[in-house]
């Protein structure tokens, strides 16, 4: 396997510094890096501008000189001194570069999550309802998401949908009215009809009480004005942790298992006994890297109450306590955005309109941690959706295909005529398997999301990667190009290195050559 | 290489299935079931292909089966027939009144005239108007130049089209055919190819050239999306060239040139035909995404994507239309070419049945042998 990884790298790295020969190439022939200066009217001052550019760039240097001191640079990052050159107007492309890259990974990291999690629910549900009217809708929608064009959906995200949404929050103050409770609410129904399986009578008992505790929530959020004030509150969070808890116990354990079970529920019950205490915790100096300490040590305290209930299955329990822990760390998260939401949206600067249709951020914008990552959220809401879009199209259609394909496998039969339950079969012998194909797809994905971010950041006017690379090729700047195209590359290569090593490591049955 | 390893072993476990297909089909020809008469249609419709009907004739008939894919056939040539004969093109004359190219100075910032069966309070009265996606504050009007759009994005994607064929398709297959040094050269290169983004090369010869039309665009195109498809006939040939018919052509003394063209392509034309369309599909995305970034087709000339482009601020300032309808026909395109290309892959796909509904599978262990049921399921129900 090892050699097989060093073999994958060397080759990766030729790869790169092959096509980076040919971007180079192309970049030096795409325009006269001079142009500009030569257009400026005083003869000195251009003959100045001019020697400015040329000793910058080495142009007074041959083409392939010029390309291996552009590499001796780039390759330097290898030893951590990366110099990517400086553009024509005699910045270092280093600063530029950083800044640009840490936007536009956020996006794209951002998208990838949502559209894997999403993507891969909606593909494995959809399996296991084949055939279905909810299979055939989601189907169309997949196959209407992946024929969008992503810059004109995201227009109309921006323009249509999200100056609606904070027009709704700012003249009608986050009310519903009667018309949208009642269709939400029925398509909610019908939603919930479809989803769940079993006989005619249970559906609709689904369907109706769905549709009921819709009206009665939206019904809620216009006369509380929750939307523009919104908590969940202790209780709320002890009832939706605990639901969700037994979500999770449901798809891991099972609720025959009791000690799963009881796991599940002691999380659930710790983590509502910290709520109180966290305020304060929260309160002051909060960092993001505080927020990762946090979920690190609520999956330890799951792991742990798991195997405190010991048992024969001890892992078993240990794994359903670290992912409620999750899922009630993720709650009492929310519940502390929330109460930030208030004073974000009352915030002079913001001025009651939340959802941010340009800017990766809020310019000086003055707050704590709560606020500051609120601007956050607000600002990749709409890019992320619409770059995740697409990936979600073809994730659940893979999830799907894959998982249809694995639960016609024979040891499914075989798995099913042992007389195990449903949930394990379906968990634990046919979804396992079914991720295995993903790993390639999700991997190829990351390189199509590199090129849709580009198209996402024009639309919403951020000034990342794709700025720094068009702007580039139109003002012929070789320099910022060439490190969009490395960086692009690199991306693009290590995803595939790692879709390769997932591939090799999860399936056995693959031979390494 | 991990990935081919994988694709030959799927190729391998088709095989199998396919055998398991044929072996049921023997045993389902015994059992008559009066009340499923979906499920006969569908035995009769095996029955049929095990006639004598030539390739063609076969992915025909399964195409005609794929309801979603005829409809979508049908819907795009009537978009090309809207879109050639409206305004115009090359010989074909127009009888739609405005042109693309003219400005009607007298009247700028028309709303749309197109009226909707019910929709639009007129009744049932379905009527174009002077202009029904609305004209532009200069005075295009906009039916007109969505239409040119469309021609433009045609043969973009025709002239990608063609090359990606045919450069996938050779390349791919001396590739897969020779093996060796050959197949690795190949392979590294389409690497390589890979890597490149397509707005370089198209800003770089757009600029070489002085031209930013239909040509170079769809050329660019072209040259870089065939990677896909070299990799695909590749895995198919690795997998055909190892068949008896190829080693009885070698015996009976075929050139390369003979056995890889005329024996071994037409087994793998299922692939490239399917492929052919997918690209095609994601080529309009591409180049609407490139004339959106400003790097495709330009001013005067038009395409969809140049259009959104062009009116991108026109959602803002109370003319959605202008900006709306050109995104439609690209979705509307995009969207039958890839149902097209769905169903094109069910029919040439051996392995791909039309399944009996799981709840008709369910429906005879009332009253008839369990087995039924459960032998039908494996065969039958293949992912795509």
């Amino acid at each position: 396997m090892l050699t097989f990884i060093v073999r994958r790298v060397i080759a990766a790295f030729f790869i790169t510094i092959g096509a980076s020969f040919i971007a180079f190439f192309l970049v030096a022939h795409a325009g006269d890096p001079l142009a500009k200066a030569a257009a400026i009217q005083q003869p000195q001052a251009r003959e100045q501008a001019k020697l400015t550019i040329i000793t910058a760039l080495h142009l007074d240097q041959n083409f392939i000189v010029r390309f291996f001191l552009w590499l001796k640079g780039v390759l330097g990052c290898l030893v951590g001194q990366c110099d990517f050159g400086s553009s024509i107007t005699g910045n270092s492309v280093n600063v530029d570069l950083a800044n640009a890259l840490l936007i536009s990974l956020r996006l794209i990291t951002a998208a990838t999550v949502a559209a894997i999690l999403i993507g891969i629910s909606i593909g494995i549900i959809t399996a296991l309802r084949q055939y279905s009217g909810l299979d055939y809708v989601v189907t169309f929608f997949a196959f209407l998401f992946f024929s969008l064009p992503v810059f004109w959906f995201g227009v109309i995200l921006k323009d249509g949908l999200g100056i609606r949404f904070n027009d709704f929050l700012q003249q009608d103050h986050g009310a519903f009215s009667w018309r949208a409770i009642i269709i939400v609410a029925l398509l909610m129904g019908v939603i919930a009809y479809s989803l769940f399986g079993g006989q005619l009578y249970r559906r609709l008992i689904t369907g109706g009480v769905t549709a009921v505790v819709t009206f009665g929530a939206m019904y809620y959020i216009t006369v509380t004005h929750w939307l523009l004030n919104p908590s969940l509150g202790i209780v709320l969070i002890i009832v939706i942790s605990a639901a969700m808890g037994l979500g999770v116990t449901v798809l891991t354990a099972g609720l025959r298992n009791r000690k799963a079970l009881l796991t599940s529920m002691t999380t659930v019950a710790v983590g509502a006994a910290l709520w109180y205490p966290l305020q304060y915790y929260f309160y002051q100096g909060f960092t993001f890297w505080k927020l990762m300490l946090l979920l690190l040590i609520a999956i330890v305290v799951g792991i742990v109450i798991g195997y405190l209930y010991g048992g024969d299955d001890k892992g078993l329990s240990a794994r359903t306590g670290a992912i409620t822990a999750v899922t009630t760390s993720f709650i009492i998260f929310t519940d502390r955005m929330m109460r930030a939401w208030h004073s974000y949206v009352t915030n002079p600067q913001i001025n009651g309109r939340p959802i941010k249709l340009t800017l990766p951020a809020t310019p000086l914008l003055k707050g704590d941690f709560w606020i500051q990552t609120t601007d956050v959220f607000t600002h990749l809401l709409l890019p992320t959706v619409t770059l995740m879009l697409i990936s979600l199209a073809t994730h659940s259609r893979f999830a799907r295909a894959s998982m249809l394909e694995v639960l016609n496998q024979d040891y499914i039969r075989t798995a099913r005529s042992k007389g195990l339950t449903e949930r394990t079969v379906v968990m634990r012998h046919a979804f396992r398997n079914a991720l295995i194909p993903l790993a390639t797809v999700v991997s190829f994905d990351i390189a199509g999301l590199i090129a849709g971010a580009v198209l996402t950041e024009t639309v919403f006017g951020w000034k990342a990667m794709g700025k720094l690379f068009q702007d580039g090729l139109v003002q012929t700047d070789p320099n910022p190009v060439m490190a969009f195209f490395v960086v692009a590359a690199v991306i693009a290569v290590l995803a595939n290195l790692l879709a390769d090593i997932a591939y090799g490591a999860l399936d056995p049955r693959i031979r390494v050559k | 290489m991990m990935a081919d390893g994988y694709s030959g072993e799927i190729t391998e476990m088709g095989g199998a299935e396919e055998l398991i297909g044929v072996s049921e089909m023997a045993d389902d020809a015994g059992i008559a079931e009066p009340d499923m008469t979906e499920f006969r249609e569908e035995r009769d419709f095996r029955a049929k292909e095990v006639e004598g009907l030539s390739q063609g004739q076969i992915v025909w008939r399964r195409f005609m089966h794929h309801r979603a894919a005829v409809v979508s056939l049908v819907a795009l040539v009537l978009v090309v027939i809207l879109a050639s004969t409206s305004i115009g093109w090359g010989p074909i004359p127009h009888w739609w009144k405005w042109s693309y190219a003219t400005t009607l100075v007298a009247q700028p910032n028309q709303a749309p005239t197109l009226a909707w069966p019910l929709f639009s309070g007129r009744g049932f009265t379905f009527a174009l108007g002077e202009f029904p996606f609305g004209a532009d504050q200069l005075g295009y009007d906009n039916f007109a130049r969505v239409m040119r759009g469309i021609q433009q994005t045609l043969v973009v994607i025709l002239i990608m089209g063609v090359l990606t064929t045919v450069i996938g398709t050779v390349l791919g297959a001396v590739a897969g055919y020779y093996r060796g040094w050959i197949e690795s050269v190949i392979m590294r290169f389409t690497d390589l190819m890979i890597t490149l983004p397509i707005i370089l090369v198209t800003a770089v010869l757009g600029f070489v050239f002085g031209a930013h039309g239909v040509l170079i665009v769809g050329t660019c195109l072209g040259l870089l999306s065939w990677t896909g498809l070299a990799r695909l006939v590749r895995a198919e040939f690795l997998s055909l060239r190892e068949r008896e018919f190829v080693d009885a052509a070698k015996v009976a003394g075929a050139s390369d040139m003979r056995i890889i063209f005329k024996h071994i392509l037409p087994n793998a034309i299922g692939v490239i035909v399917v492929n052919m369309t997918l690209v095609m599909s994601g080529g309009i995305l591409a180049e609407a995404a490139l004339s959106f970034l400003g790097f495709g087709i330009q001013y005067p000339d038009v395409s969809l994507g140049s259009l959104i482009s062009e009116y991108q601020t026109a959602m803002l300032s109370g003319q959605p239309w202008l900006f709306i309808w050109p995104g439609v026909f690209i979705i509307l395109i995009v969207l039958c070419l890839n149902f097209v290309g769905d169903g094109l892959r069910d029919a040439f796909d051996p392995r791909q049945r039309r399944i009996p509904k799981a709840r008709d599978l369910r429906k005879p262990t009332v009253e008839g042998p369990m087995v039924e049921a459960d032998g039908q399921a494996p065969g039958g129900v293949t992912a795509s």
